[in-house]
This record gives C-alpha cells, structure tokens and sequence, in this order.
C-alpha cells in the first residue's frame, strides 16, 4: 500500500491522486446514507444542516408511536418468517443444483435466480395479481410469500457457493457409517455448510425488512410494514422521525454485515 | 489354507464369497461404460485389492460396492443376497475415503463414536468401544483434539478407528494412503495389513500403486479399460502375467514384438524383428496373429557366461544407455534391429561398457513370456 522510499515525485503525485480518488467514490456511495443520521438528532422539525441542537425527540416520537411500533412489529414478524421460508427452501435447492448427476444444471439456476433480476415493479404487480386470485393480498401470508420467493436466490447463491468447497465425501462417510440420510444432513452436511445457510438467512432477513415496493402492493393498513409506513410518512406529513426510523433500519444493517463478516472471516479461518 | 488354495476349493461355491459382482456393467451417459462385464468373487477373510491407473474403473466398482454409485446392468451380492438397491447406510460396510472424510466439527472420540449411535451402542459402552478403537490405532491419547489438530498419518488411523469400531464384516478402502508420503505409507501399509488379518476382516482395496498392491494383498484384481486383465496372487501376478497390459503394469518389462513361429513341446518359438529366434515358456497365446510379444524383465537378463547352457536364450545387440545404480546396474542394449532392451546387472558384475560396444545376453526360456496385447 505504502510507497517505498524511493518513489519519485511524480509516482508520489499519482498515488494520493489515486487514494483521493478511492475516497471520494466511497463517499459518494455512503454520504447521502448518513446525512440522515445527524439530522435525526436534530430538535427543529424541518431539515437543516448543519443541526443546531441535539435532540432525542424524534426517537421518542417514533417509539411512542403505535403506528411505528405496529409497523415494526409487522416487519419484524414478515422478515422473521419469510426468513425460515426462503433459508429452508433455498437450502434444500442448493443441495439438489449441487448434485454432479443434477440435469440442466444452469437452466434451473437461472430460474431460481430470476426473482434477483427481474425489476421489483414486475414482481409486485405480478404478486399482486397472482395472489389476489387466492385472496392473499391484503395478507400477512401474501406479503411473506412474496418476499420468499425475492430472498430465496440469496440463499440459493451463498449455499451454493459455500457447498462447492464441501466435501461429498463427509456425506458418504455418514451414510456408510449407519446414519440415515436425515441423520447424515443434520449432523455432518448442515454443521459444515451452516456459514453459508448463515449468511443466506442474514441476506433474506435484510431483503424482507428493508423491501418496500412488494409490501406497497401486498399490504393494508393492519399489515404495514416499516418501509411502507416510512414510504407513506414521506408523501403526507415530511417529519424528522422518519429520520429516527431510517437510522435505526440503517443500524440493523450495519449489524447484519457486521455478523456477515464475522462469520465470513471465521469460515476462511 | 492359503488363498489360492481356498480359491480353487471355493470357485464352484457360491457360500464363501463374501461379495460377488455378477455381469456388473456401469455407464454414467448410457454410451461409454466405465465398467464393462466384471465378474469377481472377494471371499472371507481376504485383502483383495483392485490395481489400474485412473479410469480403469475400480474406484466405480468401489462406490457400487458401497452402495454410491448403482450398476447399470447385473447384480452384486452381499452374502448371497443382492444389494443393488440397498442404500449404504444398510449395508453395514466400512469405507474409508481418500482424503479421510473425518467430520472437521466433531473431536476425534466423536468421530468414532458416530457409528455406535446407529447401531443402538451408546453411554459407557460406547466409550470404551471408542477407547479400544483409537488404542488399537495408537491414538489413545488425542481422543479431545479436532482432525484438523493432526498429522496426515494420524488422521489416517482416526478413519481407520472409525470404520473398524462398529465391527464391519467388510472394509472398502479407496486409495487412503494416497496423501501421506513414501515412509508413512509404508509404514501404514503394515499396519493395515496386520489389522486386518488380526481382525480376520474382508477388505477390498483400491490403489493405483502396484508396489502397496503387491505388499498387502491376497489376491490383486488389475483392472484397465473397465475390465479385470488379471486375477492373483502377487506372486502369479508377477511371475506370469496374462497379456501385455500387465506386464508392464506391474513392475518392469522388456516388451518385444515377434511373431510365433511354432511350438516343440511346451515351449514356443518365436521370431523377432530381425529373424532371430527366442525361445519362450508357452503362456496362453492362442493364435499366430501380428500382435504377440515376448515379455522378459529386466532382473531375468543377465550377461552371457561362458559356454552355451540348455534352458537359456542368448542374444547380442550394441550397449546404448548404462546407468549404475549402487546395488546394481541398467544396461539398456539395442537389439533385434532396433529394440531398445534393458537388463538389471548385479553390482558384482558390473564393469565399463562403451557407447556401441557389442554385448552378449541371456535370459532363461521360462522367464520369457510370450504375450498377447
């Protein structure tokens, strides 16, 4: 990283040119993220920066507020079950793509990833559309549907991956062994491949909380979720607790990838 | 009762076959089998080991012995009853894996302990089985450590503790010395041997290494193409291979190109490349077809003595490549218009040869061997 003592001026030029530049593309990624930090700190109840007085009001506001808690609350609950879902499933079809004799290996990939790609408008209007025919708009269980089938390619992808360095032969050696093939998959396949199943589950977790535009189309009033109300804050009363409210979704997600992480770093380890 | 001997009383008799693969084709694409026809009894209480180089087809004989892979076409049978649709975890048969395949989660002791709890054995009486296993491996003391915490060697034994606890009546092994180096394996290779004849164990091993193959077996299947080219003991193996294939698989071979000229008794007479003849022990060569050879090892050419002596070839040809080798000497000597034929001279008798220099060698008539490709 360093330049060493011998570097020329013009190499010395170039290097802090470079680094400046690193710098700034990083700010421009995260800057606009945590100007709302700041500001939900601030007393006054318009937008000004810098902020002249620090206050928790906001933060009180949204947790006093039967609203925001049902909101979080609906989140909370949707995440926490579109996350069993999408992990289980998306478990299950990783260990099935990963199989050496699995036909049209790439196709079926290709769509069980398709939910990642294709615009997020297409999939609410078409969950929208779907679902109403079974009368679960308008449902908790529409919405944790929905957001199954957008989380499930995270933990396809990240089971995967983690499977491709497994080795088949710790599976064969529990079956030879006498355990039946359930007993081989909990107790020798799942404790090796868990960083993998870890991280999916993290990534869906992050994928239903944070999601919006789905929830919009999937949602009534009782099934709000957190974004939602943040969406519909936005367009009727522009209020600092929004703020409050995106600083704490920002600190949750800064704590899932912090957990990525760490568990990334013990799996190289 | 050694096993040839128990061979020739068991061919007609199914009952003292352990495992008998019947007809056993396997295909992966339904176009190319990797296994083409095999017929092969491994009976009780025997070391068999299946020798070839990579894609002969004896790790997929394995895998459909341990029930991984299933056949295509014909049956195997485990004491007498077919297996084919059994999945692995019924047949009760140890595998040991070629990279050890220890569950990187669990301590030593757990790992072997993880058979006990399919086969209703646990508390007390599952720890001291564990106990006795890693004492019968020498690892009494590293029963709390992990396998990433040990030695190649030492991982080795712990996959070995582990397959013999349970007690199987058969053990696969698939080429599980591959890893260590040249010492341990030797080593290990005792070691297996010893076990399994003290545990009175059937075992079918897998390796590409003729030498291991040739230290630890009964009986060794050599397999090329997806077939087995010979079935014997070392010994016969190396003494009289059946075609050329396992000539010169198994230890060195001076190959030869002829054609059969006719035979005067039991010995055939051959004629080389440039109109010499040699004179070779029969073999099983049917035809006087292009393709035949007569196959002599380099340990079985010596330097001709003086005076012509029944039973023996004698050949000449011009000295090309000397190598001295401490306890003995290549000679590599162009004869028969071209042939490039090595020979193995003892120390004792190795003197300077000249690049080009006329040599004189023989050969005794039963150690030629007149193969077919």
């Amino acid at each position: 990283m360093w330049l060493p003592s011998y570097a020329t001026p013009s190499e010395r030029i170039m290097r802090t040119l470079v680094v400046a530049f690193a710098v700034s593309v990083l700010l421009f990624l995260i800057a606009p993220l945590f100007i709302i930090v700041p500001l939900s700190f601030s007393k006054d109840p318009f937008f000004t920066l810098p902020v002249r007085e620090y206050s928790l009001r906001w933060y009180a506001d949204f947790f006093g507020n039967a609203r925001w808690m049902n909101a979080i609350a609906n989140s909370a609950v949707a995440a926490v079950m579109t996350t069993i879902l999408a992990t289980t499933l998306g478990t299950l079809a990783a260990l099935g793509i990963s199989r050496p004799d699995f036909p049209a290996r790439r196709l079926i990939m290709a769509l069980l990833i398709s939910p990642m790609i294709v615009p997020i408008v297409i999939v609410a209007v078409g969950s929208y559309l779907f679902f109403g025919q079974f009368g679960l708009t308008n449902t908790r269980t529409g919405l944790v549907l929905a957001h199954t089938a957008l989380a499930t390619p995270f933990v396809v992808i990240t089971v995967t991956a983690t499977l491709s360095t497994y080795e088949t032969n710790l599976t064969r050696a529990a079956l030879s062994l006498g355990a039946p093939p359930s007993a081989a998959f909990f107790r020798v396949t799942l404790p090796n491949i868990l960083p993998g199943v870890i991280s999916g589950a993290i990534f869906a977790f992050a994928t239903s909380f944070d999601e919006v535009v789905v929830a919009l189309f999937m949602t009534a009033a009782e099934q709000r979720t957190l974004p939602v109300q943040m969406f519909s804050g936005i367009r009727d009363q522009i209020n600092p607790t929004i703020m409050a409210a995106a600083t704490l979704l920002l600190a949750l997600s800064i704590i899932l990838f912090a957990m990525l992480a760490l568990l990334t770093r013990r799996r190289v380890k | 009762m050694n096993f040839a001997q128990r061979m020739s009383l068991a061919t007609d008799n199914p009952v003292d076959a352990l495992v008998r693969f019947e007809d056993v084709k396997k295909s992966y694409d339904g176009i190319n089998f990797v296994v083409k026809d095999l017929n092969l009894d491994v009976f009780r209480g025997e070391f068999l080991t299946m020798l070839g180089p990579s894609g002969s087809g004896k790790t997929t004989t394995l895998m459909m012995l341990g029930g991984f892979e299933q056949p295509t076409l014909g049956h195997i049978l485990l004491d007498g009853k077919p297996v084919e649709r059994l999945p692995p975890e019924k047949r009760n048969i140890g595998f040991v894996f070629q990279n050890y395949a220890l569950f990187p989660h669990m301590t030593v002791a757990e790992n072997v302990a993880f058979p006990l709890r399919y086969r209703g054995i646990t508390g007390a009486a599952a720890k001291e089985k564990v106990r006795q296993a890693l004492g019968r491996v020498s690892l009494d003391a590293l029963g709390d450590r992990r396998p990433a915490q040990l030695s190649g060697g030492q991982q080795q034994r712990v996959a070995l503790a582990r397959t013999l606890v349970f007690e199987p009546s058969l053990v696969l092994m698939d080429e599980p010395l591959g890893a260590l180096d040249k010492q341990l394996r030797e080593r290990m290779q005792i070691e297996i041997k010893q076990l399994q004849t003290s545990l009175g164990i059937t075992m079918v091993y897998v390796t590409h290494d003729q030498s291991e193959a040739l230290t630890m077996s009964d009986r060794i299947a050599v397999f090329h193409d997806g077939r087995i080219q010979q079935l014997a003991d070392p010994k016969t193996l190396y003494d009289e291979p059946s075609n050329r294939f396992v000539a010169s698989f198994i230890g060195e071979n001076n190959t030869m190109p002829c054609t059969l000229l006719g035979r005067e008794g039991g010995v055939a007479i051959a004629r080389m490349a440039d109109g010499t003849t040699l004179k070779a022990a029969g073999a099983n060569v049917s035809g006087t077809g292009a393709n035949i050879s007569v196959s002599v090892r380099p340990e079985n050419i010596s330097l001709a003595g003086k005076g012509v002596r029944a039973g023996l070839n004698r050949f000449s040809g011009k000295a090309r490549d000397v190598f001295f080798l401490g306890d003995h000497m290549r000679l590599s000597v162009e004869a028969f218009g071209g042939q490039l034929v090595t020979a193995r001279i003892p120390a004792r008798q190795a003197r300077h040869f000249a690049l080009g220099e006329d040599v004189v060698l023989e050969c005794g008539i039963s150690e030629c061997r007149l193969l077919e490709a």
